[in-house]
C-alpha cells in the first residue's frame, strides 16, 4: 500500500511519522506540502503531529483552511483511509472531517507521558489488527487533547461505534469526555487520535503496541 | 518614539549604556572623534558583559579546550565533536538567568530560543535540549510563580520547536530569591564535513538578513544583562524579547535546506545584541568590513531608528553571507517557508562597520577593534575562605529510615516529573532515557547501534563552600553521570552563573571555580568546547550561590548494552564501587546535614581525580562487557538515596547490610565522591571480584541484595518501595498545586 504524510510549516512529529511507516510498510511515504492540491494515487494519508502555524489560532484552525486540506477532504470522500495524529487530529476536526472538538486539557498543562489506551472498536480499518477491547500502551503528548463532542453528537458516535480508542485503568490525560482517545468518521475511513502510536513501534521505543494501527491501516503482515 | 542620532553624548547617557569613564576614553580613541549616538549603542552592545566577556576572558583562556575528537572549541555560535562515521554531534549551554526573572515565560521560552538556533546555524539538527532551572526557596512567595513560567515557556518553545527534552535540573535555594537561574542546553547532529562557520569570506558579497521581522523588543537586552538588578527590576520588562517557535521551527527547516544547496558562505544567528553582534562578528572573523543599509532591514514597528535596529533582540534572525549566484534560490526557500529574505548589505574590503540609514552614515567603526579590542579586566579577586573539617565524633543523629523518607520527599530531592511532563521528551522517536536517570539517552538517527548521552551537573552549595573542589566536582560528576549509562564521555559545555565580579570575593569564587572545572576536565580528558559566562546574577548586593553548571555529552557505542539505574532483577548482588574502607564517610556539606540538621558548615566532599576516572572506566567496562545489570552514580543524599533511587524506578527492594561498630549516618548519607552502585548477578561475584577487580585497586564491597518490594538499610527499619515513591512523588504537585492562588 501506498502512504503520503502531509507535511506543514509548524508540524514537528512528520520525521516520526515517515520512519514508523517506513520501517513498517518497508517503503517511505511522499510527502505533500501546505499548497499541494493534487494529492498522488495512495492508498493512506496521515497528518501528523506539531503546531501546524504555532497553532497561534484554535490548534489546526489555519492549517485546516490551506489548499492542501480541500484535496485530503476530497480523497476521503473518495474513500482513501486519512489518520491524523495529534494535531493532525485537531486539523481533521477542525476541517469538519471528524465531529467534536479537542478544548485545553483540564491541567492547562501539556502533558507527555506514556498512557494506557483501550481498544473500544477492533473492528476498523484502523484497529483490526488489535483485538477486541485490548489495553495497549501509547505515549501523548499535548497541550489540547481534552475531546468534547455535544450531547446528541456523543451519542451518535458512541452508538456507531465510532469511537476507536479509549484512555483505559485511570490514565486519562488531559480530561476528554467518555475518555474519548481516538475516533472515526461515520463511513469508518477517517481516524483521529491525540495518542502516538508512532513512538512505540520499535523495541528502541520500549514497546511496540503502536505498530498495530499502522500494520491494519497498511495492511502488513505482523 | 523616535531617537534622533544627534542626541548629545553626556556622561549621563554613557553609563546608562553601562559603559565606565575608562571605557569611554577608549571609545574615543578607537573612534577618533566623539561617537554618534548610535555608536554609542553599537560599543555598549559589544564591549558589556555578556558579550564581551571582558571579567572572565582571561581565566576562560585556562580552559582545556582541545582533544582527539574536538572539531571545534568555543569562539563559534556551539562546540562541534567528531562521533565517527563522518557524523558529529554540535552543542552548547547558555544562561537566559535575567530575563527568566523579569518575565518567566518569555525569559524561559527565548532562551531555548536562543541556544537551538546556536546549535542549528552550525548546521546541525538538534536532537536533544536539557534546563538547568534554580529557584529561590520553595516560600519564597515569587517562588512558584517563577517556577510555573520557566517550565510553561521551556515547554512552549521546545515543544513547539519539536526537540526532545531529555534531562536537566531543578533546584532551590533562598540565594536565588532575587536571581533564579535558567541555563539551556541543546545539541544538535550534523554530518563533519557540513558544519557552517560565521567567518565571512569574499568582498562585495550580498548579506542577507533571514527570519523574522525586526521590532523594539529586546532593545538593550544584553545590557541589563550585564548588571545587578535593584528595586526597578519591574522597569526592565520591555528589554526582553518575546519567543516564535513556529518561526524558529521554519527558520529551521529553511536553514538546514538552504545549507544543503550549497548556497551559505557564513552564516550567525542574532542573538544578544542583535544586527550588531552578528554582522561585527562575521565581518570581523573573516578581516573583512560590512556595509549595512538598514533602509532594507524588514520591520514590524514603524519609524523604527538606527539605533533601534541596532539594538534590536528580536529572536528568530539570521545573518548569512551567500554566493551571489545562489541568490534566487536562496530566497525560493525562504519564501516556502514564509521567512524574509532581504539582502540587507555587503561585504567590503575597508574593515569599518559602516549603517547606513535614511540615506544618512550613522556609524563608521574599526571593526576589529569592536570586538578584539574590547576592554579586558583583570579583577582583583580575594582567596576564598575555608572551612575546617568536621570533628570526628560530630555525627548528629537521625533515624535512617525517617531520615531517607524526608529527604525523598524534600523540595531539592523530590521526582521533577511534574517539571518533565510538560516537556515533550519522545518526539523525534530516538528517545532511549527520559529524565529521572543518571542520563538523557538519545539514539543517533541512521545508526544501528550509537547514542548520545547527556547530562547537566553542579552542586552550588559544594561550590559556596569551596569553588575549587565544587568547580572540579560538577565536571566528576557529570563524567559520572555520563559513564553510568554506559557512554564514554566526549566533552562538555560551561555555563558558569555568578555575583557581581566587581567584588573581589565573587571574583575569587569565580576564579577558582574555573581552575577546579580546568583540573577535572584535563584529568578526565573531558574538553570544554564551548559555554556561557553570566555575572552579576546579584540582586541588592545579595549573590546568588557560585553555579558553573557542566552540560557534559558522553557516546554509548552499543546501545542494547547500556545501564539503567532500576535494579534489573531480584537477587542479584549489589555493589558499591570506588567505596572507602567504610564505605561512605564525608558528611559535612550533604543534604543530610542541610535538610535535616539544618547545617550548612564545614568542607564539601574532595573529588580524587585519578580515582575518580580509574573507577568511572572500571564501571563503564563493566556495562560495555554486559556485566553490569543496573548503574547508578552516588550524588546528593549519599547511598541512601542512591539505593532508593534504583528501588523505585525498578519497583523491586534491596536487603543492605550494615558495617559493625560504625554509626550508620556517614555510611548511608556521606556524600563521598567517585562512587557507584552497580548490580550483577549473584552467581558471578567469585568471578567479578576475582576477573574484574583483582589488582585493579578498585575497592567494590559487596554490601547487599536485591528483592522483595521494601528497602532495608542495615538495622534501619524497612520502607516499602512504594511509600518512597508516594513521597517523592508527591511534593512537586503539592508544591504547586496553589500556584493560582499564590500567585
Amino acid at each position: 500500500m501506498k502512504s503520503a504524510v502531509v507535511v506543514l510549516p509548524g508540524l514537528n512529529r512528520d520525521r516520526d511519522m515517515i520512519a514508523a511507516l517506513t520501517k513498517i510498510s518497508g517503503t517511505a511515504p511522499v510527502t505533500i506540502w501546505e499548497t499541494d492540491t493534487d494529492i498522488p494515487d495512495v492508498d493512506l494519508i496521515v497528518i501528523p503531529g506539531g503546531f501546524s502555524y504555532g497553532d497561534y489560532l484554535r490548534c489546526g484552525a489555519i492549517a485546516a483552511r490551506m489548499p492542501v486540506m480541500r484535496a485530503v477532504a476530497e480523497k476521503a470522500a473518495k474513500g482513501v483511509q486519512v489518520i491524523g495524529v495529534c494535531n493532525g487530529f485537531q486539523i481533521l476536526v477542525e476541517s469538519g472531517l471528524l465531529p467534536g472538538a479537542l478544548m485545553r486539557n483540564t491541567s492547562l498543562k501539556f502533558v507527555c507521558r506514556e498512557v494506557k489506551l483501550q481498544v473500544a472498536n477492533a473492528n476498523t480499518a484502523f484497529t483490526h489488527r488489535y483485538k477486541p477491547g485490548q489495553i495497549i500502551r501509547c505515549p501523548v503528548a499535548h497541550h489540547d487533547g481534552n475531546y468534547f463532542a455535544d450531547a446528541e453528537t456523543l451519542a451518535r458516535i458512541e452508538g456507531q461505534g465510532q469511537v476507536v480508542f479509549r484512555y483505559a485503568e485511570g490514565t486519562n490525560p488531559n480530561g476528554a469526555i467518555n475518555d474519548i482517545a481516538g475516533i472515526v468518521n461515520d463511513k469508518g475511513n477517517v481516524l483521529g487520535l491525540m495518542p502516538h502510536p508512532e513512538n512505540l513501534i520499535e523495541p528502541a521505543h520500549g514497546g511496540t503496541d503502536g505498530r498495530g494501527l499502522f500494520e491494519s491501516a497498511l495492511g502488513v503482515a505482523a | 518614539m523616535t531617537i534622533s542620532n544627534t542626541v548629545k553624548i553626556t556622561d549621563e547617557l554613557i553609563a546608562s549604556h553601562g559603559l565606565k569613564p575608562d571605557e569611554y576614553q577608549r571609545i574615543l580613541e578607537l573612534v577618533g572623534r566623539v561617537p554618534t549616538f548610535t555608536e554609542l549603542g553599537i560599543f555598549s552592545a559589544m564591549w558589556n558583559e555578556h558579550c564581551s566577556y571582558k571579567s572572565s576572558k582571561k581565566w576562560l583562556r585556562t580552559l582545556p579546550t582541545k582533544g582527539d575528537v574536538v572539531i571545534q572549541g568555543p569562539g563559534e555560535n556551539a562546540g562541534v565533536v567528531d562521533i565517527g562515521d563522518g557524523e558529529c554531534v554540535v552543542f552548547k549551554m547558555e544562561s537566559h538567568n535575567h530575563p527568566s526573572y523579569i518575565e518567566p515565560y518569555q525569559g524561559a521560552a527565548t532562551g531555548v530560543g536562543g541556544i537551538l538556533r546556536d546549535v542549528f546555524t552550525m548546521g546541525a539538527r538538534p536532537v536533544a535540549a536539557m534546563n538547568a532551572l534554580r529557584f529561590g526557596a520553595p516560600d519564597h512567595p515569587k517562588t512558584k510563580h517563577l517556577v510555573a513560567g520557566v517550565v510553561a515557556g521551556v515547554g512552549g518553545y521546545g515543544n513547539s520547536f519539536g526537540v526532545p527534552t531529555v534531562g536537566g535540573e531543578v533546584n532551590f535555594d533562598p540565594r536565588y530569591n532575587g536571581n533564579i537561574l535558567v541555563n539551556a542546553f541543546a545539541a544538535g547532529l550534523a554530518k563533519t564535513d557540513g558544519i557552517f562557520l560565521s567567518k565571512a569570506e569574499g568582498v562585495g558579497l550580498p548579506v542577507v538578513y533571514l527570519g523574522a521581522k525586526t521590532g523594539r523588543d529586546g532593545v538593550g537586552g544584553a545590557t541589563m544583562a550585564s548588571a545587578e538588578f535593584g528595586d526597578d527590576i519591574e522597569e526592565k520588562r520591555p528589554t526582553v524579547q518575546v519567543g516564535d517557535p513556529f518561526t524558529e521551527k521554519c527558520l529551521l527547516e529553511a536553514c538546514l535546506e538552504l545549507m544543503a544547496s550549497g548556497a551559505v558562505i557564513a552564516i550567525q544567528d542574532m542573538g544578544a545584541a542583535g544586527l550588531t553582534c552578528s554582522a561585527v562578528e562575521m565581518g570581523a572573523k573573516g578581516d573583512l568590513g560590512i556595509e549595512l543599509d538598514l533602509d532594507m532591514v524588514p520591520v514590524r514597528e514603524e519609524r523604527m531608528t538606527a539605533y533601534e535596529m541596532m539594538l534590536s533582540e528580536s529572536q528568530e534572525r539570521m545573518l548569512m553571507v551567500l554566493k551571489p549566484e545562489k541568490e534566487e534560490e536562496a530566497e525560493g526557500i525562504f519564501r516556502k517557508w514564509g521567512l524574509d529574505f532581504a539582502i540587507v548589505g555587503k561585504t567590503t574590503d575597508d574593515l569599518r562597520f559602516r549603517v547606513l540609514h535614511q540615506g544618512e552614515e550613522v556609524a563608521n567603526l574599526p571593526i576589529k577593534e569592536l570586538g578584539d579590542e574590547a576592554p579586558e579586566y583583570d579583577r582583583p579577586w580575594v582567596e576564598p575562605k575555608t572551612h575546617e573539617p568536621l570533628a570526628k565524633d560530630d555525627i548528629p543523629h537521625a533515624d535512617v529510615a525517617d531520615a531517607l523518607l524526608k529527604l525523598l520527599g524534600s523540595a531539592n530531592m523530590s521526582s521533577r516529573r511534574w517539571v518533565w511532563e510538560q516537556y515533550d521528551t519522545l518526539i523525534q522517536g530516538n528517545s532511549l532515557q527520559l529524565p529521572g536517570g543518571d542520563a538523557g539517552v538519545v539514539r543517533v538517527e541512521g545508526h544501528a547501534t550509537k547514542a548520545l548521552a547527556f547530562s547537566s551537573d553542579v552542586t552550588p552549595r559544594y561550590c559556596e563552600a569551596d569553588p575549587y573542589e565544587g568547580g572540579k566536582q560538577a565536571v566528576a560528576e557529570c563524567w559520572r553521570n555520563l559513564t553510568a549509562t554506559g557512554a564514554e564521555p566526549l566533552a562538555a559545555t560551561d555555563n558558569l552563573n555568578f555575583g557581581n565580579p566587581e567584588r573581589p570575593e565573587i571574583m575569587g569564587q569565580f576564579t577558582k571555580a574555573v581552575t577546579g572545572i580546568g583540573d577535572a576536565c584535563r584529568a578526565l580528558g573531558f574538553p570544554i568546547v564551548s559555554g556561557n559566562v553570566s555575572l552579576y546574577n546579584e540582586t541588592n548586593g545579595q549573590g546568588i550561590l557560585p553555579t558553573p553548571t557542566i552540560g557534559g555529552v558522553g557516546l554509548i557505542r552499543d546501545w542494547s548494552k547500556m545501564a539503567r539505574i532500576g535494579f534489573a532483577a531480584e537477587g542479584e548482588a549489589i555493589l558499591l564501587v570506588g567505596a572507602p574502607a567504610s564505605w561512605g564517610t564525608h558528611l559535612a556539606q550533604s543534604v543530610y546535614m542541610r535538610d535535616i540538621h539544618g547545617r550548612t558548615d564545614g568542607p564539601p566532599p574532595a573529588v580524587d581525580l585519578e580515582h575518580e576516572k580509574k573507577v568511572g572506566d572500571f564501571v563503564r567496562a563493566l556495562i560495555a562487557d554486559g556485566i553490569a545489570t543496573a548503574v547508578h552514580d552516588l550524588s546528593d543524599g549519599g547511598l541512601a538515596v542512591g539505593l532508593a533511587e534504583m528501588a523505585m524506578a525498578s519497583g523491586i527492594g534491596a536487603t543492605v547490610n550494615q558495617l559493625k561498630d560504625l554509626s550508620p549516618i556517614p555510611v548511608f548519607f556521606g556524600e563521598d565522591q567517585g562512587r557507584y552502585l552497580v548490580t550483577i548477578p549473584r552467581d558471578r561475584v567469585d568471578w567479578f571480584y576475582q576477573e574484574r577487580v583483582k589488582d585493579t585497586g578498585v575497592f567494590a564491597p559487596w554490601i547487599g541484595t536485591t528483592g522483595g518490594s521494601e528497602l532495608k538499610l542495615g538495622d534501619a527499619r524497612a520502607i516499602a518501595v512504594s511509600a518512597m515513591r508516594e513521597a517523592h512523588e508527591a511534593w512537586f504537585p503539592q508544591f504547586m498545586d496553589n500556584e493560582l492562588s499564590n500567585a
